[in-house]
């Protein structure tokens, strides 16, 4: 059995604001999560923004460290007190993939520059060698080196530079890649091209995604695991199909019923939403309890726990 | 009803011209919701600036005109050539960042203010603003506060409730939601459809997600590469498109609890730099043949208020066996 990823109290705590207003934001707060599998899994995050899933993403990246806690991928420690891998090593092992794919290339360099500067710095290989490895990742992404080649990114549309960088992250063969919202910038009739990619790039070169996303129909479509996050927190974790299929969490339930989805309507009944983001962050208990429908007065004072259901998921609630 | 007249509208660039939105003719019935959908760069963007008037280089109206359908204070209809003068009272836009359309040194109540006349009384207005507010089941203290204090989804119900406060008779929303989280979303879409139905405004939303336009709209306006492929009733459109480009649009993204492959579309939209001959759909159409790619399709009434342009509409059920596999 491999450790695929592994985080143990992750914290991670940015302070805002002058000396005498100094808020503090726990953008991370004792995040736990356990993956270990023998094959290679496509595990998804998910939460709104300000839920602390590109902080998780960051902290995993090492671009980030996290004020307590430590991370281990692939049974290895990458963050936390001990041992660690060098930072060649380190992206041999755990590569990005970033949002948006014009902000991840420079426009005044041809975008293949970056796939021969991986090959050569992080992959570490031989400049003979260096063609036929970017040659081989375009082509596991759909592309073909001649077409990309002193192409600069104003030549390519969304979908494409977005194959391209993944192309990048394939390059030093890593274990696992970290995708932040890898979707989000890609036109809805590309976007499915993408995600099927990551799925077969799972099945045939046998790497383990980090999909970091706001939209839980892609994570159900792909991922064996799901995460959900808010302001901080895990709140629900377990096998992806059982969790979306039947949310026990209310805020899973929330944001399952949010869906603007093409078969059902919806109900037409007012919804909580939150006013002041810091505040919540600022609550001794559970942080959902404003917004929650189910809340009661201990979940004001004490955080709720982890509790393991029989399914093997995790919920972050008293009374689920 | 709003008619637009073979709406052509261009961008001067240093290359030259290019046609953002191409001979759009439309009819649309007042006091309903029309979703615009399509990849970015169709034009939909484009579009709902003309409606708007807001017509600034390098942008330009080479052809058409619109007519609004409401009337000045003259009784003379109101068209593309006046209606600046109607911005607000008449017609009114809803961005898609309010992060940068609230003045970030001012509160929110000196930004109603300042909509009105100098002469207007200003506690007079104010008063109403807050009664407007509550009757949105808004706090009132975000009147107090400045835009940076708010969250994003209460930015974006603020400037929800300016676009909708003199009651315009028709309200331009540019994706306002797409940058929001589906909770939040949920909570705007559903105050601007309780709006909507009490004031009966008209109200064009630009969104590429097709499930925002199932949840809110009446009708629907598809586009591609700046041209109109279809336009009809929502319902219809959604359980029976006419334009493979349609179908693909609603069928290419996973549905929770729903596991089999979903294909995107191949290719890409056409450059609008190049000289386009035939339907513009065609590379990447299931059902094109040689006749798509020589004549460009009319924009026809195919179904009694069902318009479409594509030559192939009659084919259209078989695009379940060829699409989705292909």
């Amino acid at each position: 059995m491999t450790t695929i990823l592994k985080t143990t109290n992750l914290n991670k705590v940015y302070k805002l604001g002058g000396l005498l207003n100094r808020v503090r934001i726990n953008a991370l707060d004792e995040v736990n999560l356990t993956i270990e599998r023998d094959e290679p899994v496509i595990i998804s995050v998910v939460g709104e923004s300000g839920s602390g899933k590109t902080t998780l993403a960051k902290v995993i990246l090492r671009l980030v460290h996290p004020t307590s806690g430590s991370a281990i991928v692939y049974d290895k420690l990458i963050v936390g007190k001990g041992d660690k891998p060098s930072n060649v090593e380190f992206f041999n092992m755990v590569q990005p993939i970033f949002q948006n794919p014009f902000e991840a290339f420079s426009s005044h360099r041809a975008v293949d520059s970056y796939l021969a500067d991986t090959a050569v710095n992080v992959a570490q290989l031989q400049k003979t060698e260096v063609v036929a490895a970017m040659a081989e990742a375009l082509r596991l992404v759909g592309l073909d080196y001649q077409d990309v080649r002193g192409k600069y990114p104003n030549q390519f549309s969304g979908g494409e530079l977005q194959r391209v960088s993944i192309a990048r992250a394939l390059i030093p063969r890593p274990e696992i890649i970290i995708a932040d919202e890898p979707v989000s910038m890609i036109d809805a009739s590309l976007r499915m091209n993408i995600i099927n990619l990551f799925l077969s790039l799972k099945e045939e070169f046998k790497r383990s995604f980090l999909y970091i996303t706001h939209d839980l129909a892609t994570a159900y479509y792909i991922s064996d695991y799901i995460a959900v996050m808010y302001r901080g927190s895990i709140v629900e974790f377990g096998d992806a199909r059982k969790i979306l299929a039947d949310p026990q969490h209310p805020y899973t339930q929330l944001l399952l019923a949010s869906i603007p989805d093409t078969r059902t309507k919806w109900e037409r009944k007012k919804i909580a939403l939150s006013d002041i983001e810091a505040k919540e962050f600022g609550f001794t208990g559970c942080r959902f309890c404003n917004r929650c429908p189910i809340a009661e007065e201990m979940c004001k004072v004490e955080r709720p726990p982890a509790i393991k259901k029989e399914d093997g998921r995790d919920v972050y609630c008293h009374f689920a | 009803m709003i008619r637009l007249k073979n709406i052509q509208a261009t961008y001067t660039t240093v290359r030259g011209k290019v046609t953002a939105v191409d001979n759009v003719n439309l009819e649309i019935p007042e006091g309903i919701i029309l979703g615009i959908a399509g990849e970015s760069g169709c034009g939909k963007s484009t579009l709902l600036k003309v409606i708007y008037g807001n017509i600034d280089s390098p942008l330009a109206l080479e052809k058409g005109q619109i007519e609004y359908g409401f009337t000045d204070e003259h009784g003379t209809i109101v068209t593309s050539a006046n209606i600046r003068e109607h911005w607000f009272k008449g017609i009114s836009y809803i961005p898609q960042s309010s992060m940068s359309s609230l003045n970030p040194v001012t509160r929110i109540r000196q930004q109603f203010v300042d909509y009105l006349p100098a002469r207007a009384d200003k506690a007079a207005v104010l008063e109403a603003v807050r009664d407007y507010i509550q009757k949105l089941d808004l706090p009132v203290e975000a009147l107090d506060a400045y835009p940076h204090q708010l969250s994003g989804g209460m930015r974006q119900r603020i400037m929800v409730a300016m676009g909708t406060y003199f009651n315009p008779n028709i309200i331009l929303a540019d994706e306002p939601t797409t940058a929001l989280d589906v909770v939040v979303q949920k909570g705007i879409l559903l105050l601007l459809m309780d709006i909507q139905e009490e004031m009966k405004n008209t109200i064009f939303f630009v969104s590429h997600d097709m499930g925002v336009h199932f949840q809110i709209t009446h009708k629907m306006l598809i586009m591609y590469a700046a041209k109109v492929v279809e336009f009809g009733d929502s319902k219809v459109i959604f359980s029976e498109p006419l334009h493979p480009y349609t179908k693909m649009l609603i069928e290419s993204l996973p549905t929770i609890g729903d596991k089999h492959h979903r294909a995107g579309v191949s290719g890409r939209p056409p450059s609008l730099w190049e000289n386009l001959v035939g339907c513009r759909f065609a590379p990447r159409c299931p059902l094109a043949t040689e006749l798509c790619r020589t004549t460009e399709p009319a924009f026809r009434e195919f179904h009694p208020g069902h318009f479409v342009a594509c030559h192939h509409a009659e084919k259209a059920n078989q695009l379940d066996e060829v699409a989705i596999r292909a």
